[in-house]
């Protein structure tokens, strides 16, 4: 039954995602490059669920693994020009280091304490960032001199089927046994471990995971973007909209993700006629689905498959 | 000579350490005292003082009030915008059916985070991303033990003492205060009592609201701020409060003024750029080493 419905979902997933691969003929670059962005922001918001939606654990810096892969594989295109790939690979790599990092304390520390730590986390970053800026462009930014492609298509098929891939997997993980024994050791750390499931190697198993994904999507975005700067990829505000995008599109849900930061980006534009405000309205709109519909999107479409 | 020079700078530090840090512990005491009682981490604290600096800002140089008005209406504003967030984000999510019970903790997280950024949002939107400082009540400058101090920065922190005190007597000293330390230790057993937890939570908003427009305030007046300084200024307070231990009021005194002081030295001796290095250092280490900081419980 659960299989089942998992595949269901998995290739309604995979109809959209075809579909999608064809708007390059519909609609103009510029669609194109905000639905690029919403992309690469849904595999954000999808592995920031995994860490919050399953293993429980407030993670207010989904920045700090995102900003560690972008400026690895940023800094390494600047200095050495190595291949394309080999520098989205450092930035995964470094970002999965970071993702061990921050699980340290978080197999210490629990709830608000870890939310600090992950908030301290990402202050650090930025503060090494603007100060060490020979390395790292400082407050004025990083460019890096090599992009995957110029075409408006390419780079939306890219972030398209890149963000689909990171979609069945994280989505088919979190239906796993796997799945499970995480959002138990989330809800019930102490009654998990007394069932004999090991909770200290899940959770470090999700750590790795969230980050490999967030590390991942960071570097392709730069080479998207061509530069990197704290304020698209570190500061705190980038980190909010990440976990509105989470909580809008459905937390426990993780497709949601791709649904709400879709939603963000589209609104931010649509609203771009009231110019400053733009931001004001969308943050008042998330603030009331999570006053008034907790579930979010998603949780709203399958309420009746949840079941829990 | 060396020595004379090195005296100054210390002196200097001992006084403007001590005014920053008065300051940081009444900003973090209301954030204690919220979190001590219901188990609440506001995370739009900091958009609340920004609210009570700007108002009073704008009180002096929109309607040229004298810096009296200026900051009563400061403190007002302060106060109205935490009970607005008491009672349509934090009290709401207290008590609907919707969530579960042990997901409440992050939707008040996530609902209070998310309101201080709008208020951020809507105050950039109003008066721009400008630095904005409040017409101090106290000019002038004195000498303290050889160092040149403005009036304001002592006004600054016997202000802060007198609040602080204040409250003390009032947690300590008066029959309401003593339900309020009760309702922190044992809420079932308060309500067992016949006194009403609501009434207490809203009484608890209400102190805190005015803290959060005092502080607010005087922060104007000593350092001034911009929309920008809503993230950072919650973050203080919470690393204060986290340090001091949770829900101990007196762990957070401490803890304001080995922030404030280490804040200060760091500026002095080392440069201003590393300002706020070393106490979030500090904070990973009293993490890693003793999670329940200085005076916590459990």
């Amino acid at each position: 039954m659960r299989l089942s419905s998992t595949i269901r979902i998995l290739l309604v997933g995979l109809v959209v995602v075809a579909l999608a691969s064809f708007l390059p003929f519909a609609v103009s670059g510029y669609v194109l490059g905000l639905l690029t962005i919403a992309y690469y922001f849904g595999v954000f918001a999808m592995a920031w669920d995994l860490l919050f939606g399953f293993a429980g654990e407030v993670n207010f810096g989904p920045t700090f693994l995102i900003g560690t892969g972008a400026y690895t594989a940023g800094i390494l295109d600047n200095l050495y020009q190595p291949p394309i790939w080999l520098c989205v690979v450092a930035g995964t790599l470094a970002a999965v280091a970071g993702g061990v990092i921050l699980a340290l304390p978080a197999l210490r520390v629990r709830g608000p304490y870890f939310g600090l730590t992950t908030l301290v986390a990402v202050l650090m970053l930025q503060n090494y960032v603007v100060v060490d800026a020979s390395l790292t462009g400082g407050e004025i930014g990083l460019t890096v001199p090599d992009v995957i492609t110029i075409s408006d298509a390419k780079n939306y098929e890219l972030a398209l089927w890149f963000m689909a891939f990171s979609a069945a997997i994280l989505f088919s993980l979190s239906r796993s046994p796997v799945g499970l024994i995480l959002q138990a050791s989330g809800q019930d750390a102490v009654q998990a471990g007394a069932l004999g499931f090991n909770v200290t190697k899940h959770k470090l198993f999700a750590f790795i995971v969230s980050a490999l994904f967030s590390g991942l999507a960071g570097a392709l975005m730069v080479f998207y973007l061509g530069s990197a700067s704290v304020g698209t990829f570190i500061d705190i505000t980038v980190g909010v909209q990440i976990i509105i995008a989470a909580v809008l599109g459905g937390r426990r849900t993780i497709l949601g993700g791709v649904l709400g930061a879709v939603f963000i980006i589209a609104m931010a534009e649509a609203l771009r006629p009231i110019g400053d405000l733009a931001n004001f309205v969308v943050f008042t709109m998330a603030l009331v689905v999570v006053l008034l519909f907790p579930s979010g999107f998603f949780g709203l479409l399958t309420r009746t498959k949840e079941g829990g | 000579m060396g020595t004379c020079r090195v005296s100054v700078v210390f002196w200097q530090i001992l006084v403007d350490g001590f005014a920053v840090s008065s300051l940081y512990a009444l900003g973090a005491m209301g954030f204690a005292l919220i979190f001590g009682v219901s188990g609440v981490l506001n995370l739009s604290h900091g958009a609340l003082m920004v609210v009570a600096v700007v108002a009073a800002w704008a009180a002096g140089n929109d309607l040229h009030d004298d810096p009296y008005t200026g900051a009563l209406i400061g403190i007002g504003a302060g106060f109205v915008a935490t009970m607005i967030t008491y009672f349509v984000i934090v009290g709401p999510l207290q008590r609907t059916q919707k969530i579960r019970e042990e997901e409440k903790e992050i939707f008040i997280l996530t609902g209070t985070l998310l309101w201080g950024i709008m208020i951020q949002e809507f105050i950039a939107y109003l008066y721009t991303n400008n630095a904005k400082t409040v017409a101090p009540i106290v000019n002038g400058v004195m000498s303290i033990v050889g160092v040149r101090t403005p009036k304001n920065e002592l006004f600054t922190a016997i202000v802060c003492w007198l609040v602080i005190g204040g409250l003390w007597l009032l947690v300590n000293r008066t029959r309401a205060g003593k339900a309020v330390l009760a309702a922190s230790m044992n809420p079932r057993g308060v309500t067992l009592l016949g006194i009403e937890l609501s009434r207490i939570y809203i009484a608890i908003w209400a102190i805190y609201g005015l803290l959060v427009g005092v502080a607010g305030v005087l922060l104007g007046m000593f350092l001034g701020v911009s929309s920008y300084s809503v993230g950072p200024l919650t973050a203080s307070a919470f690393s204060i409060v986290v340090l001091g231990g949770l829900g101990s009021v007196s762990g957070a005194l401490i803890a304001a003024y080995v922030v404030g002081y280490l804040e200060t030295i760091t500026a002095y001796l080392i440069s201003p750029a590393y300002r706020t290095i070393p106490a979030l250092l500090l904070l990973i280490v009293v993490m890693y080493l003793r999670p329940r900081g200085f005076l916590g419980r459990r």
